[in-house]
């Protein structure tokens, strides 16, 4: 199982350790990261491996939105399968 | 493989065209909760509803976090109250509501529905005190929808039923009228009503379904304009094509949460309906579908013909999507739920009568008009019976939900708040059709009712 945690923002030092951070207090493996940088605009698309995950998904999606808050990123946290049903048939 | 173009369209959709899923609405049947007693009945009532639906608001926001997709009404909807009445002639079914009301605060759902009759052919035992008790229900309870079914293709218009309703309009209005004249903003007349319809004010958990089951019923007429936007030279049978597209993408969330929430709550998943619900919040209106197929103001000449347009492809794009399609399916145009069409019936660009013709082609019929406060019951009736006839005739479903706004007067706005929205009064033709609502009995079935 996986997911899917896109991050969108003002680029600032230390995101992804941040992010990437959430994901192993959550015992959740990074698999995947595609980040790119316009001007100062952060863009980050993760994919994770959730099947290991110690907690509850929403607590990892709600521990996500904090840190979004705290931080003035847009950081959504969404269980891979919305995108498969949506985009394949 | 999952590629970012698709994960940003998704989030995109959610994020800034107002996909959601609209509601996950639980079907739950009440015929075992029958009982002589009304007493003993409601109880029975409270109990099963709030042991069946005990998960599912948690349930449901369990699934929002999962998926990061809003689901905005958790809602429940029972068999047609009518029937348990029956049981108990000489007590107030509005003790049925309470009792109703007292499960949906427990189980902290939006909306119950189910207060409702079906009397497409006549009245059956419960069925009349129902309806009579249904303004004093609707008025001491606040989350409690009602619904009443007078006509279908295959029995013809219960013209006896169409007169009382615009009553029952009224006086659900006038009761109602220091709360924004709220209570017929929960009651639909439906001609050829749905048994397993999600969305409300006129869900009800038919008797052919399941004990319990899991409906869904997604939305999302910012994602359509969004994409009709994209193609400003495209032409008809193009934009067809862009519309089926995106109906089912948006079709399968709600076959995906709707697949998850039975699972989870160990529920057969009944039906997704895919409906385009509009919502007042900017962005979210059918009106501007319309429009951005090329209307200058939804309700001109060209709109009937551009809600079939989209009413069809939404159905042709879902029915893929899905692997059981229900409810109403379509394209709704409630009026004060969609900013689009406020702002045209407030510039007089859409009328009732353009309504009218819509709900030909549309889901379902007309839909949260706000109607001046002195029409007369009649009027109302007529109304119905006029839209019951676009039903009948047309194999179709058709629902009249008016608002009768006491004390406005033509061009006042009508402020209900939230999912509901506000609407102007619309003017509506004041030459009597008493005499003909006056004279009861049946309209016959139509000649295509005879297929066997």
């Amino acid at each position: 199982m996986r997911a899917v945690i896109t991050v969108i923002g003002k680029d600032t030092v230390g995101i992804l350790h941040k992010v990437s951070g959430i994901c192993a207090t959550h015992n959740v493996n990074v698999i995947e990261v595609t980040q790119s940088v316009l001007q100062d605009m952060f863009a980050m698309i993760m994919m994770v491996d959730i099947s290991g995950i110690t907690s509850d998904f929403s607590a990892l999606s709600d521990d996500m939105a904090a840190l979004g808050t705290a931080e003035g990123l847009a950081i959504h946290c969404m269980h891979e399968d919305i995108f498969n049903s949506m985009h394949k048939i | 493989m999952l590629n970012s173009f698709d994960i940003l369209e998704t989030i995109r959709m959610i994020q800034e065209e107002c996909l959601d899923i609209r509601t996950i609405t639980m079907g739950i049947s009440l015929l075992d909760c029958i009982d002589p007693d009304i007493d003993k009945a409601c109880e029975k009532v409270y109990n099963k509803i709030t042991s069946k639906a005990a998960h599912l608001v948690e349930v449901g926001e369990q699934i929002e976090k999962e998926y990061g997709i809003p689901i905005v009404n958790k809602r429940i909807s029972v068999t047609p109250i009518a029937m348990l009445a029956a049981a108990c002639p000489n007590e107030n079914p509005v003790k049925f509501a309470l009792a109703l009301q007292r499960a949906a605060d427990t189980c902290r759902v939006n909306f119950l529905g189910g207060y409702s009759a079906l009397v497409h052919k006549g009245f059956s035992a419960g069925d009349l005190a129902l309806i009579k008790s249904i303004p004093e229900a609707l008025s001491v309870t606040q989350n409690v929808c009602s619904s009443v079914n007078i006509g279908s293709t295959r029995s013809g218009i219960n013209m006896d039923a169409a007169k009382i309703m615009g009553e029952v309009v009224l006086e659900s209005a006038k009761i109602t009228a220091n709360r924004q004249c709220i209570g017929p903003a929960k009651l639909v007349v439906f001609c050829n009503a749905v048994e397993d319809n999600p969305f409300m004010a006129g869900a009800f958990h038919g008797v052919g379904e399941p004990d319990c089951e899991i409906h869904v019923g997604v939305s999302g007429p910012g994602v359509v304009r969004a994409a009709v936007a994209k193609y400003p030279d495209a032409t008809i049978d193009e934009l067809a094509d862009v519309i089926k597209k995106t109906a089912f993408k948006i079709t399968r969330m709600g076959q995906l949460v709707g697949a998850r929430a039975s699972k989870m709550l160990n529920v057969p998943f009944g039906i997704v309906d895919l409906s385009l619900a509009p919502t007042p919040a900017v962005g979210d209106s059918v009106a501007h579908i319309l429009e951005g197929m090329g209307l200058e103001q939804c309700g001109t000449h060209g709109t009937t013909a551009c809600l079939a347009l989209l009413n069809d492809a939404v159905k042709k794009g879902g029915v893929m999507a899905s692997s059981n399609v229900g409810g109403l399916s379509g394209a709704f145009i409630p009026v004060s739920e969609d900013q689009g069409m406020i702002d045209a019936a407030k510039a007089g660009t859409l009328t009732l009568e353009k309504l009218e013709a819509m709900t030909a082609v549309c889901s379902v019929g007309l839909d949260m008009i706000v109607v001046p406060g002195d029409i007369t019951p009649e009027t109302i009736s007529a109304i119905i019976a006029d839209e019951a006839a676009i039903g009948m005739v047309n194999n179709k479903t058709t629902a009249v939900r008016l608002i009768p706004a006491i004390g406005l007067k033509q061009g006042e706005m009508l402020e209900f708040g939230g999912l509901l929205g506000s609407g102007p009064v619309m003017p509506i033709n004041r030459k009597s059709p008493a005499k003909f609502i006056s004279r009861g009995g049946r309209i016959p079935a139509p000649m295509h009712s005879i297929k066997n």
